[in-house]
């Protein structure tokens, strides 16, 4: 039984790694802004296919047509010679291989830029908006943004392998003295929770121990006020949305080996990220990643057999049933201030 | 307040009501003129309706309509199976049903305003969602949908002696309902709704609630108790969502759990902002809209669009069916998203209000009053 | 419209079939559909006469519909005479003639069905109502199939069944004016249980992880009933929502259950999903019991074995039909849409592809386009050469029975499509069954209801 337990718990972690690393950024945007921002679902699945076009380049192929030879379906057969193995050798087979990590390399600053562009672009304008109108015109940019996708990369996931070295699953239950065999988990996943622990790490030191941090923080907390500084918190409000569009891209293709990505990625992890982020509590960091971890490890553990032996049906509404319980006895929701998004 | 209605509501009625019942003949030049897409008109219509009554009236924004809307189709469809084809009796227990689901929803919901209030009444539709596509498939029929067939018991009918040859169908006091009865059937209580919300809007209830938009805490400062009135809009509002649902079953006698998912909730959002808020006629037009665009647009393949284009030369016409077929067929939503950011981002009042700017341009080139900006709805 | 006259007469429905053809080019077909211009739902009366497929483009299953609709386009070629002709030269019997249906070409209309039953339905409705199609076609999913063909039923209108592997598609909830093709889980359970046996033994502990709908229950009780009839026991059976995208809390239980096979009633993205991940998790590396875990994907096809490349290899599950087969049935389509599109057809496109041609045929040997008389063509009608072998249609439930193939993942590809290996083609007798095992009503071919 232990053992069981253990492992739900492993993959609650995991789960939770992945639900407060998309809230984290929502709540970036929020909590900064005051922009509620429904296409931050949409900037995760970019991401995603910031991994799949650095595929895409990396797998090019030279195509000839061989008109004598017809393959076993008729068609004049082709012969494919990757390029990039033919260019570099041994080293592009590696540059393949590794396709998915190295692709993060690229989508921060594509990212950061899709981010940028965005705020100057739109969101500025609606920072005197109601929120209503922040939720329509961030979720019609999600519409266009998955549409856009799909139009190009059509609309069937494309998997993304992930490198060979790292596939298959790790013996935990050996590493941690146990018997083998018993307590195994993919390791790609393990690199997914410690990839998110970093990055959530990372974002909090950023904003705790930099002045432009502080700043920021001040800004969240009193904006007029660092305004009449002379302090231009505006440019900081803009890098900070080009900051959560780049985590949220990040997330995303690291979620690319789990998950052939397709166009409506962002959509399917949408609605669970506002969940998170209210239970959470409106514009709260650590309410964001706790809610995230909570209902992670809550999600696993109603999707255990002996649960649902109990309660039938639990796995499918954990989610919404903790949410409504949590914003029904606390409710601003774990971490929530007053008076945020309340009217 | 008078008991008659104003010249101008009068007014607005008849033509609104002349406008629908028309609809066969001056939507058939646009290739909309067929039943099936007529009577989703009238039932998505009355969903908005139903739905501005309480965003556009109270400002309480509910992500999770849909779920009453599907809670009408399956009591609906229940009712054609257990006691009797007719339609009348599926609709009063499909609207009674989803009035008392809301009733318990709106009476836990609002209790929190803002986001928190929508993303309750989100949880509580996915929930219903979920569960209908899983362990409530006894009740539900789960992912393939509740169908009528022939061994259904219709106890009513076996009562009264009849009997159905063939798959059974809805019908109303022994007429089918099929085609453009069943438009008409659906257009009719579509006026119905239309007129009750007019009524609403303009009675004592319906400036409280204006009130409770425009600023809670005063209310509540002056003595009222705003959540009584709150919670009979989101009841009524769940009701319309139910007998818009209780339609659709009647037009079509299959009730699946996908027309409870979160986003058929936000469909119902998106045409009442694209129409207008807080506007009575916005939000029809809004659904009239949405439902032709998904209609019409997915329809559009390559080769229609060669023929639209087919005055251009050869080149540009290819270029021009290959732009343009990316907004239509299966990328028809795409048009949407475009269409929909910039309504958001320029006409916040939805179409409502561009009408409203027009007719105001039109006013003061005449010269007469100078048009004043009507307040927009949020 | 709806105050037609209902039940015409065969003697009548033949005059007009003779008026409609005599008369064909006058009346334009759109717009036209007056109580009083016809006997019959879209009784075409122009020289043209439109399916309309119903074909899931985006969703769970959208690479099959992607798929069928070639093979659609490519029947419709065939069937007007167009391109090499592909399966109309080897039907045996045939009335087919080359020059469209009763001499109309034929036309299409299609909408995507999002593979979600309410919207499938939707779709036909609109390609019935306002397209005039004479005919629904299409479907990835046995949700839509069952929710479609109640519409038809209701229509008046014939639905031939795309890919749907649910016993209750022809078994509880079979309708008289649907058809299918395909073969079903049951059949999939007695074809598969005895290669299972042979090739893991008879003590082995199953777990399931299923599709919650329709086709997911069938096909798991069928496998149960299937695999414990060879001595295996079922440790749990885990249903998962349709169309979920992470299994790994579903996956966890598993690995010290005591199960040593995990049987994946999964379909399509859900396939490749759980199988992936099922991979990642370590599974086929495992031991339990003593043995070697193993996994079996009872439905595969051969666009899912792509989509989750690496972890198919070894893996065995049934095919309807796949493109390798050496007879001159799938040779000739094989061939005819490979030439077309460029790469091999799935079984998908093929059990699409057939049924055009199927009930193009029945319309040519009923000589009219009058759905009950269609239906009595069809029912118990006799065909071979379409690649599965001498094939009947049931009377009875409307049900194709046929050769059922076992496959495996392929351990060395030589092209990306070739991912499958047929281990063993299940004669016909062998996965013949009682129709009346799955109750059910097909209901009443007449009066023909009336659409709008």
């Amino acid at each position: 039984m232990f053992d069981v337990i253990f492992l739900q718990f492993l993959n609650g972690l995991d789960k939770g790694a992945a639900y407060a690393l998309i809230a984290l950024g929502l709540t970036l945007v929020f909590g900064t802004l005051g922009v509620v921002n429904f296409a931050h679902g949409a900037l995760f699945m970019l991401g995603a296919f910031c991994a799949v076009t650095v595929r895409m380049l990396l797998t090019m192929e030279t195509v000839t047509i061989d008109p004598e030879q017809l393959s076993p379906w008729g068609s004049p057969l082709e012969i494919r010679e990757p390029l990039v193995q033919a260019w570099l050798g041994d080293f592009g087979a590696v540059l393949v291989n590794y396709s998915v990590p190295l692709s993060i390399l690229i989508t921060i600053p594509i990212m950061l830029l899709v981010g940028i562009a965005l705020e100057r672009g739109i969101i500025k304008h609606f920072y005197k908006r109601p929120h209503a109108e922040q939720i329509l015109v961030t979720f019609g940019l999600a519409i266009v943004a998955q549409e856009v996708i799909k139009s190009v990369f059509g609309p069937n996931p494309i998997p993304q392998p992930m490198p060979t070295d790292l596939r298959g699953a790790a013996d935990i239950g050996a590493f941690l003295g146990m018997q083998a065999n018993i307590i195994t988990y993919p390791i790609w996943r393990l690199i997914y929770f410690v990839f998110a622990a970093v990055v959530i790490g990372g974002v909090f030191a950023f904003l705790q121990f930099t002045t432009f941090g502080m700043v920021v923080r001040a800004g969240m907390a009193d904006r007029e006020t660092v305004g009449l500084l002379g302090i231009n918190i505006d440019r900081r409000f803009t890098i900070m949305f080009g900051l959560a569009a780049v985590v949220a891209g990040m997330a995303g293709v690291m979620y690319t080996p789990l998950l052939p990505p397709n166009y409506h990625l962002g959509m399917d992890f949408l609605v669970l990220s506002f969940v998170v982020v209210v239970v959470g509590g409106m514009g709260s960091l650590p309410g964001a990643v706790a809610a995230g971890f909570l209902l992670g490890i809550l999600q696993s553990f109603a999707s255990m057999n002996q649960v649902k032996a109990i309660v039938p049906g639990i796995d499918q509404i954990i989610i919404y049933l903790v949410a409504v319980i949590i914003l029904l006895v606390r409710p601003r929701g774990l971490f929530g201030r007053r008076g945020v998004m309340e009217a | 307040m008078t008991n008659l209605m104003s010249r101008n509501d009068l007014l607005l009625f008849a033509g609104f009501t002349l406008v629908v019942l028309t609809m066969p003949i001056w939507l058939a030049p646009f290739g909309a003129g067929y039943p099936d897409l007529l009577q989703r008109f009238m039932i998505f219509g009355i969903f908005a309706v139903g739905f501005n009554i309480l965003f556009g009236l109270t400002g309480y924004l509910s992500f999770g309509h849909a779920a009453f809307f599907g809670v009408g189709s399956y009591a609906a469809v229940w009712s054609f199976k257990l006691l009797t084809l007719d339609a009348i009796p599926a609709i009063l227990f499909a609207v009674i049903i989803s009035g008392l689901f809301a009733l318990v929803i709106g009476y836990l919901c609002l209790r929190r305003s803002g986001i928190y209030f929508s993303i309750l009444t989100l949880a509580f539709a996915q929930m219903s969602y979920n569960l209908a596509y899983s362990v409530l498939t006894p009740i539900t029929n789960g992912e393939t949908g509740l169908q009528l067939t022939l061994n259904d018991p219709r106890s009513l009918d076996a009562v009264l002696g009849q009997s159905v040859a063939g798959q059974p169908v809805p019908n109303l006091l022994g007429q089918p309902l099929s085609g453009y009865a069943g438009f008409y059937f659906c257009a009719g209580f579509l006026i119905l709704a239309f007129f009750l919300a007019q009524r609403i809007a303009g009675s004592p209830f319906g400036m409280m609630l204006k009130a409770i938009k425009s600023n809670q805490t005063r209310m509540q400062f002056t003595g009222f108790n705003t959540r009584p009135y709150a919670l009979s809009a989101f009841v009524i509002s769940g009701m319309y969502a139910g007998l818009a649902g209780a339609l659709l079953a009647v037009t079509d006698p299959l009730a699946g759990a996908e027309r409870m998912q979160w986003t058929a909730s936000g469909e119902v959002v998106l045409m009442t902002i694209l129409g207008g808020v807080g506007t009575l006629i916005g939000p029809v037009i809004g659904a009239w809209l949405i439902k032709y665009f998904e209609n019409i647009l997915s329809a559009l393949n390559d080769q229609i669009l060669a023929r639209f284009w087919s005055f251009l030369p050869d080149g540009a016409a290819d270029t021009m069916v290959a732009i343009t077929g990316k907004f239509v067929g299966d990328g028809w939503f795409l048009t949407l998203g475009l269409v929909f950011v910039i309504v958001v981002i320029f006409l916040p009042g939805g179409i409502m209000e561009g009408v409203r700017r027009i007719a105001g341009m039109f006013r003061r080139r005449s010269g007469s009053s100078p048009a004043t900006r009507t307040q927009p709805a949020e | 419209m709806t105050l037609s006259t209902r039940g015409p007469t065969r003697r009548r429905v033949l005059q007009t079939g003779m008026a409609g053809i005599i008369g064909s080019g006058i009346a334009p077909m759109i717009f036209t559909k007056g109580a009083w211009a016809q006997e019959f739902c879209n009784n075409p009366t122009g020289d043209t006469v439109t399916f309309g497929l119903n074909l899931p483009l985006t969703g769970t299953y959208a690479e099959e519909g992607a798929d069928e609709q070639k093979a659609y386009e490519l029947a419709i070629a065939h069937l007007n005479g167009e391109g090499d002709g592909g399966l109309l030269n080897v039907l045996q019997p045939s009335a087919l003639k080359g020059n469209g249906i009763l001499g109309k070409k034929v036309a299409f209309v299609s909408s995507d069905s999002q593979t979600k039953s309410d919207v499938a339905r939707a779709g036909a409705t609109r390609m019935i109502e306002r397209d005039g199609a004479i005919m629904i076609t299409g479907g990835s999913s046995s949700g839509e199939a069952i929710a479609v063909q109640g519409l038809c039923q209701e229509m008046g209108v014939i639905f031939m069944a795309g890919l749907t592997h649910s016993n209750d598609t022809t078994g509880k909830d079979k309708r008289r004016y649907g058809f299918r093709h395909f073969f079903n889980a049951y059949q999939s359970g007695i074809g598969l249980a005895p290669v299972l046996g042979q090739e893991y033994g008879s003590d082995r502990v199953a777990y399931h992880l299923t599709a919650d709908y329709t086709w997911g229950w069938t096909q798991e009780e069928s496998m149960k009933n299937a695999t414990e009839a060879l001595g295996w026991q079922t440790a749990a059976a885990v249903r998962t929502p349709l169309g979920a995208t992470d299994y790994s809390q579903y996956l966890t239980p598993i690995l010290n259950s005591g199960a040593d096979v995990l049987i994946l009633n999964h379909y399509g993205l859900d396939m490749v999903n759980s199988l992936t991940q099922a991979v990642q998790f370590g599974m086929r590396d495992r031991q339990a019991n003593g043995k070697d875990f193993q996994i079996v994907t009872p439905l595969i096809s051969e666009l899912m074995a792509k989509g989750a490349g690496e972890s198919v290899k070894g893996i065995f599950g049934t095919s309807n039909w796949h493109w390798n087969l050496q007879d001159a049935g799938s040779q000739a389509f094989t061939k005819s849409f490979g030439a077309a599109y460029g790469s091999p057809p799935s079984q998908a496109a093929h059990t699409a592809y057939v049924q055009a041609l199927l009930y193009a045929d029945a319309v040519e040997r009923a000589g009219t386009f009058y759905p009950p008389e269609v239906i009595k063509a069809l029912e118990g009608h006799e065909f071979d050469g379409m690649g599965n072998g001498p094939t009947i249609y049931r009377a009875e439930d409307h049900q194709c029975i046929k050769k059922v193939l076992v496959v495996q993942g392929n351990e060395s590809p030589t092209s990306e499509f070739d991912v499958l290996n047929v281990v063993q083609e299940i004669d016909r007798d062998t996965v013949t069954y009682d129709p009346a095992i799955f109750g059910g009503d097909l209901g009443p071919a007449e009066p023909v209801p009336m659409c709008a």
